[in-house]
This record gives structure tokens, sequence and C-alpha cells, in this order.
């Protein structure tokens, strides 16, 4: 078999865009995901009970369905929620940020029932309120304990981003493959985009080990 | 100042507390001691509702803990604790565990709040101490820093529960001291300890309970000058407590 690489550097625009589009998808996605699920942790952990039930629930559903199915539902789905077309793109962030939210959900859960409870009492009886003793106390620590968490989760979710070429948009892996169908040129791609999945990776989590270190809190 | 009225309280099944009943008065020291288990730590905890429970009220400057309308952050910040495990908030400096509630729960200025915040360190014997975290300190500097903390709240009452039980033996004394002369200066204070000298010196009343109950509520002189007529139960405990 004879393999072409000549093509890749000539693909290499149509790649930096789809690159770019999997980079923003997946920082909204983690940053969406994690306000999101940190809203959805303190539900769980509510002493409210239809409250944490709301909760569970949407986690329960979404760590229980293939992230494909969901990307292809919502994608049919939000357009009758919003009333009009909604393309590929935009349908891929909300998707995203929302499916995300479900794991990073339970990662801050881990994250605030991590600290001990004697902080709460110690911030309750500083006259802190419960959203103040959250925002002042609990969740500072509990997100720096549960950062390298968080960051595994956001590298698994870069890579999934590449599930969103079944919905036609362009991102890294779906401007490959179109290349990769054009030319004629399908192994080349997709070691190329494999290669570049993985040192975005690695990168990410080398990352995590520096920045644990860092903001480790001194004990 | 703070009265406490047939209070009884359930994990469960599990009585903790049965009926107890008993009252601090302004410039009050008062030293609750009882065996491991006996419900030292829940009855001071409702104090502040840090706890709830289920029967009886508490009534702290006259506001009722047990009344649903009671803002509860409001009375807990004038009701400053102090906890065996010292509990300083570990991601913040000790300025910053100092000035953090006097900011957003009294609505001090940033300067206001670390003007109180540094006198009080000095006071504690810590200055030098400001610009690092908790976990740089000693236990016994941790514990001092954390009165320090309640204190800066202004509070009209102390609550203590254990602050030395989790000490090595020699930094015992640099909080007891501190704990003194804040006695000294007519706070009213209500301790968990078994410090007996610490109660012999600056404790006006000593409570003694056991599994729930208060058992014993008298005044000092009367707690350790007439061990006789103490009950068993409190008999068996100081002579186990006060071998040492
Ligand atoms: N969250 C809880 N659920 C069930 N039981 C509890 C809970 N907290 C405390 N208890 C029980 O209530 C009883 C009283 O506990 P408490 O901590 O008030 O005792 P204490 O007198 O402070 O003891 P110590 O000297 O060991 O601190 C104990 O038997 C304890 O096991
Ligand atoms: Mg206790």
């Amino acid at each position: 078999m004879q393999l072409d690489w000549s093509s890749i550097p000539r693909a290499s625009n149509a790649l930096w865009e789809g690159f770019q589009f999997s980079i923003s998808l997946t920082a909204f996605a983690a940053l969406a995901g994690i306000i999101l699920g940190t809203l959805l942790a303190m539900a769980r952990l509510s002493s409210i009970k239809p409250l944490s039930m709301i909760a569970s629930g949407y986690v329960n559903i979404f760590r229980s369905t293939p992230l494909v199915i969901v990307i292809y539902w919502f994608y049919v789905v939000l357009p009758f929620i919003i009333g009009r077309p909604i393309g590929a793109e935009h349908s891929a962030y909300v998707t995203f940020a929302i499916f995300e939210a479900a794991y990073f959900c339970e990662i801050m859960r881990a994250g605030i029932q991590s600290i001990p409870k004697g902080q709460v009492y110690a911030g309750s009886a500083l006259g802190f309120t419960y959203g103040q003793n959250m925002r002042y106390i609990i969740l500072p620590q509990a997100f720096r304990n549960v950062v390298p968490l968080l960051l595994t989760q956001t590298i698994i979710l870069f890579q999934d981003t590449s599930l969103v070429y079944v919905l036609g948009a362009t991102d890294l892996f779906g401007a490959a493959d179109k290349i990769a169908h054009r030319d004629n040129t399908l192994l080349e791609m997709y070691v190329t985009v494999a290669v570049i999945y993985f040192v975005i990776s690695f990168f990410l989590s080398r990352l995590v080990k520096h920045l644990h270190s860092k903001i480790a809190i001194i004990r | 100042m703070i009265s406490i009225k047939n209070v009884s309280k359930w994990y469960g099944n599990f009585q903790v507390l049965t009926d107890c009943t008993t009252e601090v008065k302004k410039g009050d020291v008062v030293v609750v001691c009882g065996p491991s288990g006996s419900g030292k730590s829940t009855l001071i905890k409702c104090v502040n509702a840090l706890e709830p429970f289920q029967k009886g009220d508490i009534v702290v400057d006259g506001t009722s803990i047990a009344d649903p309308s009671t803002n509860l952050p409001k009375i807990r910040s004038r009701v400053g604790m102090v906890f065996q495990h010292f509990e300083l908030f570990p991601h913040l400096t000790i300025t910053r565990n100092l000035a953090l509630a006097q900011e957003k729960v009294l609505g001090r200025s940033k300067d206001e709040a670390m003007t109180k915040g540094l006198a009080l360190l000095e006071r504690v014997g810590l200055k030098d101490h400001a610009h690092k975290f908790p976990g740089q300190l000693s236990g016994g500097q941790q514990q001092r820093v954390a009165i320090a903390r309640a204190l800066a709240m202004d509070p009209i009452v102390m609550l203590f529960d254990e602050p030395t039980s989790a000490l090595d033996p020699e930094m015992v004394n640099e909080v007891l001291d501190v704990m003194v002369e804040l006695a000294q200066e007519g706070m009213t204070m209500m301790c968990v300890t078994h410090e007996m000298g610490f109660a012999r010196k600056v404790a006006h009343r000593v409570i003694f309970m056991d599994k729930g109950h208060i058992v014993e509520d008298c005044a000092k002189e009367e707690f350790f000058g007439d061990l006789n007529s103490r009950s068993e139960r409190a008999r068996h405990f100081l002579s186990k407590i006060l071998q040492h």
C-alpha cells in the first residue's frame, strides 16, 4: 500500500479551523459543565428531597445514555424547544454542556463531601449563610481537591467532541474526515488527527500534574 | 445571656439529650464536663443552633433558637465558637481567616477587618504569622488563631468545645492562658473541657453531664469543695481525671 502524505499540509487550513472548533467546544462545555455540575451537586446534596431527586435523576439519565444518542436527540429536539433550526455547531455546544454537567456533578459532589463537617460548622458558627458557606469555604476547597479529576474529565470531553462529526459539524475529526474522503487519503488523515488528539491530551494530562502540585492546599 | 430550657434531642431513636436545663448569666464562666459520649458537644452545639433539637428551647440574649422565624446566621454571628480541631479555613491565610466573616457577615470594610484581625492576632501573640496558612502553624498556634477569629466578631458569649484536647501537652497552656485572660476580662464563656485546673482558676459554675442528662450544676466552690456530696457518677469521673 502506498501512503501519500503530501495532502496533509494542504489540508492544514481546514484542520486548523476544525481544531479551533474542537477546542472552543471543549472549553465551553467544560466551563458550563462545571458551573451547572456544581449547582447540580449542591442540589443532590440538598436536604430538600424533591431537589435532590430531580438532580440525581438528571445525573442518572445522562450517565446511562450513550453520548452519540444524546447528540442526535438534542439535535432533533432543540429546534422544537426554541422554535427554529439551531445548526449542528450550536446544538453541539448545548448538548455537551448539558451532558458533561452530569459527570462534573459527580466530581463536584465528591469534592464537597471531602470537606470535613467541622468546616461547615465553623463557617456557620461565624454567621455565614448556607450560600456564603458554600461560596467562601466549601466550594473553594472542594474545587481545589478535585482539580485533577475535573481536568481528566475535560481530556475525555475533548476526545468525545469528535463525535459531533455525526451531525456533520466540522470539528477537528469532522474536517479530517471530509478531506480524507475527498482525497481518498483515509489512513493518512486518521493517523494525523489521532496524533493531534494524542499530543493535546498528553499535554493536558501533564498540565494536570503540574497544576495539582501548584494549587494543593497546605496542610 | 443563655438560658437552656428542658432541651431534649434525639438521633433517630437514640436520645442524646434529656431534659437539659441550665443558665449562663452575663459574665459567667461555666465549665461543662462529663464522660465521652455524654452529650457535651451536642449540648453546646445546640446553643448556637449548629445542631437542631426536638424539644425545649434555648434563649440567647433574648432570642429564641427554637422559634422558626429566628434569623439563625445572625444570632450565630454574635456567639463565638472554638472547636476541638480548630477548624481554621486551610485555603485562606491567617489574615483572611480573621477578616472574612467580619467583611461578609458584619459588613466591615477590608481595612477595618484587617486592623481588627491584626490587633487580635497580636493579642494572642501571633502577629508574625499573619501571612502564613493554617497548615504552617502548630496546633496550639492554630487554636489561638481560632480564638482570635471568634473574638473578631465581637461576640457576646464564647463557646468552647474541648479546645485543648487535640493538642500536644506542651501546647495546652498557651491556649489556656488566652482563655484565662478572656475569663478575667469578664467574657461570658461556656467551656466543655476536662482541664480542671482551668475550672478551678476561673470557672464560676461547673456542670457535669452523663448520658444526656445534666447531673450536676453547681458553683465551683461547691463542686470541688465537697466531693462527698457529689453524685456517684461525678465522683467516679472526677477521681479518674483528677489523678494526674
Ligand atoms: N450525627 C450523629 N448521629 C448519631 N449519633 C450521634 C451523632 N453525633 C453524636 N452522636 C452520639 O451522641 C452521643 C453524644 O455525642 P457528643 O459528641 O455530644 O458527646 P460528647 O460528650 O461531646 O463526647 P466527647 O467527650 O467524646 O466529645 C454519643 O453517644 C454519640 O455517639
Ligand atoms: Mg465532644
